[in-house]
């Protein structure tokens, strides 16, 4: 039990979160993102900021990068991203895919 | 119409699958009819009740709920499905014995079939809230149509579950078990590592090598194939090392627990 412990003690440091990641933020209204392009440093991890100001839930999601969240109507919420290398990386509102779209661009 | 009928044909295939998966496993077992068709029937109610208190969830935890929440249904998933394959491993041998013999059903006195029955629920709560959500957010947009969306998703979703359940049933009675095992197992640690993709991106668990490939040219997250491969074997076209963690501690738990129990039946 004792190794155990010290054992999960030693692993800790591996477990150090990412509460100093940059946060950005993403609005979406009338299922629009705002911005639809978002520029983010590349090779850390980031925070995103969703807000929802439509009255009707979303879903933000990507094909390119994992990401799944659902944001409920008029509120916000925050998942964490990244890394990522520089490049273009496109990212949906899964339950207004018509117009809900934007990339974010790393660099 | 169609674009409400793509959503919930995606959301419930990943449920039809992991039902055939089960209801295939169960084969043979009395009253599995009933075990199956109460879990979808718990799940619905589930998701509805998810769903609608999707607000409180997503409040939780400093913003973390929704995450901790997938994750803790998928682990739960994760232990009755290995529960019951370890309970397979030292009874099949027998199940399919007398199957063979009686050419009907068996009734198996301590059985994980309710364990089943939950995995089921789960799996059907757990996507269910989702198309619950989005069909809310659709009607308040008004848009039409929805019934006839909703009707073709849930028709299409079941119809590839019922088709993947046919093909099971033709593997022959003296492989049946040893393959739906087999299935049960990937299925799991599939589950384990969506569950850690969720854990990572609440920051509650470090990825350990955020993305250790990419095959997304080769076969997406949301194709067709892509998603079936996600559900049956936890395909990832972008995964991080401590997914790789989650799936290889499940295969291992479950491959090394198979092989005492069944040790302990011979």
């Amino acid at each position: 039990m004792k190794h155990l412990l010290l054992a999960l003690a030693m692993l800790l440091p591996l477990l150090a979160s990412a509460t100093d990641a940059p946060s950005y933020t993403l609005t979406l209204k009338d299922h629009r993102y705002q911005p639809s392009e978002l520029r983010v440093p590349a090779g850390t991890r980031v925070k995103l900021e969703l807000v929802n100001r439509d009255s009707s839930p979303e879903e933000f999601e990507s094909d390119d990068f994992p990401a799944e969240k659902i944001v409920m109507p008029n509120s916000s919420t925050s998942l964490f991203i990244g890394p990522f290398k520089p490049g273009r990386y496109r990212f949906y509102g899964d339950f207004h895919q018509p117009t809900a779209q934007g990339v974010l661009i790393v660099e | 119409m169609w674009a409400v009928a793509l959503l919930v044909f995606r959301e419930v295939l990943e449920a039809a699958l992991i039902v055939s998966v089960v209801a295939a496993a169960t084969r043979g077992v009395s009253r599995r009819g009933w075990f199956v068709g109460g879990g979808i029937t718990l799940g619905v109610c589930g998701a509805l009740l998810v769903a609608l208190s999707a607000d409180l969830l997503a409040a939780a935890f400093s913003g973390a709920g929704q995450e901790l929440f997938n994750a803790a249904v998928l682990l739960a998933a994760v232990l009755m499905i290995g529960w019951h394959v370890l309970w397979m491993s030292s009874h099949g041998r027998e199940l399919s014995r007398q199957m063979r013999e009686l050419g009907s059903a068996v009734h198996s006195g301590a059985s994980s079939l309710g364990l089943l029955l939950a995995v089921v629920a789960l799996a059907v709560l757990r996507e269910g809230s989702e198309v619950v959500l989005f069909l809310y957010g659709m009607r308040a947009g008004g848009a039409e149509h929805l019934v006839a969306g909703l009707a073709i998703g849930v028709v299409a979703g079941a119809a590839l579950g019922f088709a993947l359940y046919a093909g099971l049933l033709r593997i022959p009675m003296r492989h049946f078990f040893g393959v739906t095992n087999a299935m049960l197992v990937l299925l799991a640690a599939g589950l384990a590592s969506t569950a850690a993709r969720y854990l990572i991106q609440a920051d509650l668990l470090p990825a350990w090598g955020n993305q250790l490939w990419d095959s997304s040219w080769l076969l997406g997250n949301r194709s067709l194939l892509g998603q079936t491969a996600h559900v049956l074997v936890g395909y990832d076209a972008q995964p991080a090392g401590m997914q790789m963690v989650f799936y290889a501690l499940t295969l291992l738990a479950l491959w090394a627990g198979a092989r005492l129990g069944t040790g302990r039946a011979r």
